[in-house]
């Protein structure tokens, strides 16, 4: 059921980030590479300290650093002054180039400028570059992360070069998949690419940050982090055997997948976001179709152990009433989880306005209409307060930015997504896959027998 | 004496350090740095020149921040009771909300005011951008005004704004006509100037000409001041009023640290401006002096020993032997603390060597209480200073004007025909100032760091690294986008930001919780697990700290 609620013409306590900061992170999960936002150096400089203060991780963004006579005359030399010295410093594999609100306010031709700037250039001493539009006044941070993955694919996959990758097997007796994982924890990624190889296959994860973005200590001088997707992998990605996207709202639009699809008949599998039972077992069963392969032990017994506890902890969970908000799909895949442990989503929201996100629910599950849930697109933190306290939730599942609706509606907060900047460990958060539902139904268990035992006259110190 | 700095020094020579870090830039590049650079020589004269407030080359990457940043986020992000709507799409809203820490008391004010929880944007989408986004703004501010009743509203204009045309002060001017209370604009588009520094200006501009000197009534008590520049990171400020009520001293406002608009409309009745951050608000300072006749100097609650020479520089200042008097009982009551702790932490931290990287003012101001801990600042310099700062103002005549600075406006002031009201006569002056007090005089950092340290403006990343990697020092100070570089080579890291989740820092507490957390910082246990056994390299035995 959408909400009805008085819309204002500001935005309080938004509950969305800016485009650029999805493409900065989407280009930071390449190897070798160094993000450029095109603008003015406040972007870089806000989206770093965003980024950072989650990952809590060195994360360098460039800057085209406009001064006033760029924003009037354009910014073609600032662009090309920082793709030498980014070359001559860096010495990258791929620059990848964000626009932002300035730029794309006064109209800068990117893709022309690159042209021109390649064009007095050997091309064998570039890096590769790749362009995605990113102004802010379109979209949220989702938007940006899916289209930069999307540019990735676009420039460094031209369909002209077909020939160049079909038939190539270069991945010995494994078979190759391509793997989107979505806006997710450097855990999520791991773990990812660990059931991946569990079915003997070759992933290729685009983008990759599970190590540059969670890396250990330096000992030595690092120009850029190391891991990431490697070009060379990017470049295989038309020979796999199927690709896996997760993200139900993005199978909707335009999507590296797709690209993959239609250029090169790459097989693709469009799932949602494996959180939980239901959404797992379609990816696994995707692993089943591509291998032919039945599924590992290992697995198996991750996801008898989770029904196993799903049955043990079922009744301090069920009908307790939970308030989620973020990204779309990461909304449509928490739901998704809380509704097969008998938590009733009383709201869903997002800042985000696809307009799919109600058609998304119910698709995931069909008794979603039953549940009643408001679902709220475009919404910001005040309208979430607003309407929280008439539902009386127990509660509220998100990102830090909860916090305060969290803290006047005196109940607590299981933090999960991006950004997490009031606590510890928001790397290692682990949403996908069975052992990600499992330590999130852990979670959400104990939160609300914490809240219980607090509020407890009696206290009781054992169950 | 052995020179514990010279010796340091002597033995990784910074010039060596120069030349190496240069010689990895194209030459364009390297000759700009090498300006920026400088090998510290206090004693000599002239004073050596730095190259300071200069725009970042692109793709070089920077700390700094963009004007928006240093007008909204900085200057007035800590005022609680102005409704803040940012003018733009959504990221700038959203990156300056609640990030710095700043704290504040609405119990102080009758109305119990505080939107700071909140982070108000137009929120700008597409159609604005081709439209125009003045509608939205006008509607934006009506309904603030329909849900908090609140004194002011401030509107910050992000980079699309000028470049679309939008008029902020058309807006601003008729709302505020519409609704009867104080609403102003800000063009602080992120592109205007080299750094925040630029908005720090033009949020000095604004509250001069929009709120100081709105409101004649003068509050009670016999010393009445105000402290410039306190942004009450952490509590901060608390700290320093609780000394200022200890000695009697009335403030009448702060900016911007725990303060409400109210206080800012009469600073002007105030007869004293302290500034401490001299970078992000001498504007105002000069300009209340030219109009109201209200005197200034520079002062500093950083660190214990000068916590109390800028109380007695104020007693100094009355010329009063009451508050002469008070202000000592004050520093005697609380010294034997500091010195009690000192004393416990000392043997842990002498020797050891710090680094400080921040801002227009902190990496000179904590360099007081390192040394306060034995400690030695051998490497300093400013994210966004300008040449006055490192050399002092000394140096303001000669500062060539860039085509970045014309960009912001310098207003004109003249004394006010009715409220200008000199605090001290130029007799009273002069003969202040033949004991040795100085009005108006910030000396910079280079004046009080060691010759032969280094001096580096607007340090990058890779600079970073480097002077990391060949002086190893047990405490590098800076801000988060630095900090998870200089803790990946094991080096501890303390945020002079925003403080972590520390603080307060300034005053005779802030000090002590300061050399605390040093303490804790650079004695923690887990740096001896950096290295796994397994990778037994000898050039990697770190050295932590020097002996002297």
């Amino acid at each position: 059921m959408a909400v009805d609620i008085k819309k204002y013409s500001v935005t309080r306590n938004a509950c969305k980030l800016c485009t650029p900061l999805g493409a900065a992170l989407a280009f930071s999960g390449i190897e070798n590479s160094v993000p450029l936002l095109h603008g003015s150096q406040g972007c870089s400089t806000y989206i770093r300290r965003y980024m950072i203060s989650h990952f809590k991780e060195p994360v360098d963004i460039a800057s085209t650093n406009f001064s006033e006579e760029t924003a009037i005359f354009g910014g073609g030399l600032n662009l090309k002054r920082a793709l030498d010295n980014i070359i001559t410093q860096y010495k990258p594999g791929m620059i990848g180039v964000a626009t932002t609100c300035l730029s794309e306010t006064i109209g800068d031709d990117v893709p022309m400028i690159l042209r021109d700037y390649k064009a007095g250039k050997k091309l064998e001493d570039l890096p590769a570059i790749v362009h995605v539009s990113t102004p802010s006044y379109r979209g949220t941070h989702a938007d940006g992360f899916h289209n930069a993955v999307r540019a990735i694919v676009d420039t460094l996959l031209p369909v002209s070069e077909d020939s160049r990758y079909t038939g190539e097997d270069t991945t010995g007796s494994s078979k190759l998949v391509n793997i989107f994982p979505e806006m997710v924890s450097p855990e999520d990624m791991r773990y990812m690419k660990e059931i991946i190889s569990s079915f003997g296959l070759k992933g290729i994860m685009l983008p990759d940050y599970s190590e540059r973005l969670e890396g250990a200590l330096w000992f030595e001088f690092k120009r850029i982090q190391e891991g990431g997707t490697k070009l060379s992998d990017i470049r295989k990605m038309p020979s796999a055997s199927g690709s896996l996207e997760f993200g139900r709202i993005l199978a909707k639009g335009e999507s590296a997948g797709r690209v993959l699809k239609e250029r090169f008949n790459v097989p693709l599998y469009n799932l949602g976001l494996p959180i939980g039972v239901n959404e797992t077992d379609r990816f696994i069963s995707a692993l089943n179709e591509i291998t032919g392969v039945e599924t590992p032990d290992a697995i198996k017994k991750e996801r008898d152990r989770l029904i196993d506890s799903y049955v043990d902890g079922h009744k301090y969970v069920s009908q307790a009433r939970a308030i989620v908000y973020g990204e779309e799909d990461l909304v449509a895949g928490i739901v998704s989880f809380l509704t097969e442990i008998g938590i009733k989503p009383v709201l869903c929201a997002s800042g985000a306005k696809s307009g799919l996100l109600e058609s998304v629910l119910k698709d995931i599950n069909p008794d979603f209409d039953k549940s009643n849930a408001l679902i709220m697109s475009g919404a910001d933190f005040v309208e979430i307060e607003e309407i929280a306290g008439r539902l009386k939730p127990d509660i509220i599942i998100g990102h830090s930015k909860g916090y305060s609706v969290a803290r006047k509606l005196n109940i607590p907060i299981v933090r999960v997504g991006f950004p997490i900047h009031d606590r510890f460990g928001g790397s290692r958060i682990l949403h996908l896959g069975y052992r990600g539902a499992q330590q999130l139904f852990d979670r959400i268990v104990n939160t609300i027998m914490e809240n219980r035992q607090e509020a407890s006259d009696v206290g009781w110190s054992y169950i | 004496m052995p020179d514990p700095v010279k010796e340091y020094m002597d033995v990784l020579d910074p010039e060596e350090f120069k030349k190496e870090v240069l010689s990895k830039y194209p030459t364009k590049v390297a000759r700009k740095r090498a300006k920026q650079i400088l090998i510290n020589r206090p004693e000599g004269e002239p004073v050596q020149e730095i190259g300071a407030n200069v725009r970042t080359i692109p793709g070089i990457i920077t700390q700094r921040g963009c004007t928006y940043a240093g007008c909204k986020g900085v200057v007035l992000g800590p005022t609680r009771d102005i409704v803040n709507i940012t003018h733009g799409p959504i990221g700038c809203g959203f990156y300056s909300w609640l990030t710095r820490r700043n704290q504040t008391d609405p119990s102080t004010t009758e109305d119990g005011h505080n939107f700071m929880n909140y982070c108000f944007s137009t929120d700008m989408q597409d159609e604005n951008i081709v439209f125009g986004g003045e509608k939205k703004l006008r509607q934006a501010i009506q309904e603030a005004y329909d849900i908090f009743h609140p004194k002011a509203i401030a509107v910050f204009s992000t980079c699309p704004v000028g470049l679309i045309g939008d008029d902020v002060h058309a807006v601003t001017r008729e709302m505020k006509e519409k609704l009867g209370i104080n609403i102003f604009g800000f063009s602080c588009e992120g592109y205007k100037g080299v750094s925040q520094s630029a908005g720090h200006h033009i949020a000095n501009n604004g509250i001069f000409t929009h709120v100081i000197g709105t409101d004649d009534t003068v509050k009670k008590g016999k010393y009445k001041v105000n402290l410039l520049g306190e942004y009450n990171i952490g509590g901060d400020a608390f700290e320093i009023e609780r000394l200022f009520e200890k000695s009697g001293i009335t403030m009448v406002s702060t900016f911007s640290g725990n303060s409400s608009i109210d206080f800012f409309a009469n600073a002007h009745t105030a007869d004293l401006n302290m500034i401490m951050c001299h970078r992000s608000i001498n504007y105002v300072a000069e300009m209340m002096e030219k109009k109201y006749g209200i005197p200034w100097i520079k002062v500093n609650f950083i660190g214990a020993k000068s916590t109390a020479k800028s109380l007695r520089k104020i007693a100094q200042y009355y010329e009063d032997e009451e508050l002469i008097a008070r202000v000592e009982e004050v520093i005697a009551e609380e010294m034997p603390e500091v010195e009690r702790v000192l004393e416990q932490i000392r043997p842990r931290t002498q020797g050891k060597v710090a680094m400080l990287f921040v801002g227009g003012s902190r990496a000179h101001h904590y360099q007081e209480l390192f040394k306060e801990m034995g400690m030695i600042p051998i490497a300093a310099g400013y994210e966004f200073a300008h040449r006055d700062d490192y050399e002092g103002r000394k140096v303001l005549p000669d500062i060539k004007v860039d085509a970045d600075s014309r960009n912001i406006e310098e207003l004109e002031v003249h004394p006010d025909p009715v409220k200008y009201n000199p605090r001290k006569s130029p007799e009273e002056m002069e003969g202040l100032k033949k004991k040795g007090f100085e009005f108006k005089d910030y000396e910079g950092m280079m004046a009080e760091m060691p010759g032969g340290t280094l001096i580096i403006d607007d340090i990058s990343q890779y600079e970073t690294e480097k002077l990391i990697e060949k002086y190893k020092p047990a405490i590098f100070c800076a801000g988060i986008k630095e900090k998870f570089a200089i803790q990946k080579k094991g080096i501890p890291m303390k945020q002079l930001h925003s403080y972590d989740s520390g603080g307060p820092y300034a005053g005779f507490k802030g000090a002590i919780n300061f050399y605390h957390e040093i303490d804790r910082m650079v004695n923690s246990k887990v740096w001896s697990y950096i290295k796994p056994p397994w990778k037994k390299n000898p050039e990697l035995s770190a050295r932590y700290a020097f002996v002297a």
